[in-house]
């Protein structure tokens, strides 16, 4: 008895030192170096998916699923630009890197962007022609580093993104290790090849909302006041940022949570800086509503959307558009046990054995050694990603988010993906009812809202 | 000389005539009379013209400069030339913060001091600057010249890259990562080329030449304070 006692008290697992933090503690004293990894925070938060529609019954009428239709068309920057960007459905593509991303892949996102009628972004490094010349609809980021930043491009985007901050590492620059810094990369970036390259988080001409303004009215006067400048923020001080960023004159807001990935920054930032997606977007809606400017900007929701019922959510939640990217990079076979050859498919959970790690629970896009050939710049590994075939899985893709999305638009009786509304939710736990600011399910109990 | 005035015509109507009428009516060489220190004068121009600017200048001047030669009689604010892909920026006065900020190619060249941050993120162009710069100049500079005829502030070269700096006179302190080194025959000939498409007549033997150490390049657990 007394031995049986002794065995549980042994494997008595500690809530402080768990077995996480221990493997944390020892790998610290071992490398005396905080981790680097790609995608985004694990932890759980609360989300989309503590939030659920309130479909029509008696007191809303649906429409009919298969015969009536549910419209998707979604109008950015009609503030300032004189050619906003128009587009088929409301679920953009986040602005990911060549460097951190193949040619290849930015190929294959870019064709099935323009297939499906929506935009993709550059990210840190600028923009290959590959992507431009796939890409109907392109925006153009311009990120504290400007690496491969340049006029002639920029008067070649459909908008220009300016970038404050990423969900991933809101307050922190990208990293990009030197197995990546292949030697394209390196021309477009102007750096040595083989480096382990740190991108600044600052930007290197301005400082502040006020020059903010200057800058943003210089990005329209090179470009003739002809295409919208977004200013994409991570999620932090939330309501202060949206409200600084439209006095500065953002066309589009893009507001990226904490769920939302990186191609590479310290473990730190990923899972202990900035806020969830859902409360992000309350407050975004919020400033904007309270600065009078709702419907003028538009605000683009990302970190974390992964299906049609987020999409859904967002928008209802007030939205304009979403932006995706981690998911983009799985419907490419990221996280999957094999990749397609053309005319196979081959196992590659061995590879991902090498890397410490086994498809599904994958993040070391910062390694370039990704076994299904996405986040990598070695040809080798390149090849494994073939334009068309993420082509066709990326178009399939967004064409069932787009088809839930409009689903539930018409099960709430909308005729519009715009129509949806907060009134059409209600929350499933306490905390994302107070972040969202709807009701407890089966109450009309929103935490810490103010009685009218 | 054709001549425009800034007391007459916005900003948002002077870059668009820049960029659509000016080309087509052929003129090389025009003069902006009162600048007024306005934001944003003569961004993005991408035509073989000489400009003069009868005043001081606010932010941007030049931005994203392509081929023109622009000349400021008078100080620019902060990021005069910024993004600078080629061409020639002249400031006759002084010029704020972050002049020639990640500027690609072409010359930038301010007769007096300029503040700090001169030359950040600097990806090819070249800098010649008169007189002093500012602290974190040439901060995590990638590629070009930097050439100080003066003295510079704290953290000169903080996180250089392949970019070089030529100093004449004294050094507040190195930022990290960069290090003096010796003058090469090339270097006296870069700063000599440099100087000479200026009106500046100090003589190459007066310079240092500062580059990288190269020692953040791959990630290094003993330099954490250093990224």
């Amino acid at each position: 008895m007394d031995c049986l006692i002794a065995m549980k008290i042994d494997h008595e697992e500690n809530s402080l030192y768990n077995q996480q933090i221990l493997q944390y503690i020892h790998r610290a004293a071992e490398k005396g170096l905080y981790d680097i990894r790609g995608l985004g925070a694990k932890r759980k938060v609360p989300s989309f998916d503590d939030l659920v529609f309130l479909t029509a019954s008696s007191s809303r009428y649906p429409l009919e699923g298969y015969r009536e239709k549910c419209l998707t068309q979604t109008l950015l920057g009609t503030r300032h630009a004189k050619k906003p960007v128009s587009l088929k459905i409301p679920i953009t593509i986040a602005g990911m890197s060549f460097g951190s991303l193949s040619a290849n892949v930015k190929e294959a996102i870019g064709r099935a962007a323009t297939k499906i009628g929506t935009s993709t972004t550059t990210g840190d490094g600028g923009m290959t022609p590959e992507e431009r010349a796939s890409s109907k609809t392109l925006v153009y980021q311009c990120l504290p580093s400007r690496y491969g930043f340049n006029p002639d491009d920029m008067r070649q985007a459909d908008a220009i993104e300016i970038v404050l901050g990423q969900g991933a590492k809101p307050g922190g620059g990208g990293m990009l290790l030197g197995l990546k810094v292949s030697p394209r990369v390196a021309k477009m970036r102007t750096l040595p090849e083989g480096i382990d390259q740190r991108s600044a988080c600052r930007h290197p001409d301005w400082v502040g909302p006020d020059d903010l303004t200057i800058k943003i009215n210089e990005l329209r006067e090179i470009t003739d006041w002809q295409i919208p400048i977004y200013v994409k923020l991570g999620a932090t001080r939330v309501t202060d940022d949206v409200k600084l960023a439209v006095k500065a004159g953002a066309d589009v807001i893009v507001l990226d949570g904490m769920q939302g990935g990186t191609a590479a920054t310290q473990q730190v930032f990923i899972e202990h800086a900035g806020i969830p997606t859902l409360p992000a977007l309350r407050q975004a809606i919020e400033a904007l509503d309270e600065m009078n400017v709702l419907g003028e900007v538009q605000l683009i929701i990302s970190g974390g959307i992964r299906t049609g019922a987020d999409v859904a959510k967002a928008l209802a939640m007030g939205a304009d558009a979403v932006s995706i990217g981690q998911a983009v990079l799985m419907a490419l076979g990221c996280n999957s046990e094999f990749y397609f050859d053309g005319q196979q498919t081959i196992n590659v959970e061995e590879e991902y054995r090498k890397l410490g790690t086994a498809p599904g629970y994958c993040h070391h896009c910062e390694t370039g050694l990704c076994p299904v050939g996405v986040t990598t710049q070695l040809p080798d590994l390149e090849k494994r990603l073939q334009p068309d075939w993420g082509e066709r899985r990326l178009r399939n893709y967004l064409q069932t988010l787009n088809m839930e999305l409009t689903t539930l638009a018409r099960a709430c009786g909308k005729s519009n993906v715009h129509h949806l509304e907060r009134e059409d939710l209600v929350a499933l736990t306490v905390e994302s009812a107070a972040m969202a600011k709807v009701p407890l399910a089966g109450t009309d109990w929103i935490p810490g809202a103010k009685e009218v | 000389m054709e001549r425009v005035d800034l007391n007459q015509m916005s900003v948002r109507q002077l870059n668009h005539y820049l960029h659509h009428e000016l080309p087509k009516k052929g003129v090389n060489q025009l003069e902006i009379a009162n600048p007024n220190g306005f934001h944003n004068i003569a961004v993005g121009l991408d035509i073989p013209v000489k400009i003069d600017i009868r005043g001081h200048a606010g932010y941007f001047l030049g931005g994203m400069n392509k081929q023109a030669k622009l000349i400021v009689h008078g100080n620019v604010g902060w990021s005069v030339a910024e993004n600078i892909m080629s061409g020639q920026v002249w400031v006759k006065g002084f010029a704020s913060q972050c002049a020639g900020a990640s500027g690609h190619g072409g010359l930038l060249f301010i007769e007096g001091s300029s503040s700090s941050r001169c030359g950040i993120s600097m990806k090819g162009c070249d800098i010649v600057v008169g007189e002093d710069v500012g602290h974190m100049s040439a901060f995590m500079a990638q590629a070009g010249h930097l050439v100080i005829c003066g003295n510079a502030g704290a953290g000169l070269g903080d996180s250089i890259y392949e970019a070089i700096i030529y100093i004449r006179g004294k050094i507040h302190s190195l930022g990290s990562d960069a290090q003096e080194e010796p003058m090469r025959q090339e270097d006296y000939e870069k700063v000599k080329n440099l100087l000479n498409q200026t009106d500046i007549n100090y003589s190459p033997k007066e310079f240092k030449r500062i580059a990288s150490a190269r020692k953040l390049y791959q990630w290094n657990t003993d330099a954490n304070q250093e990224y």
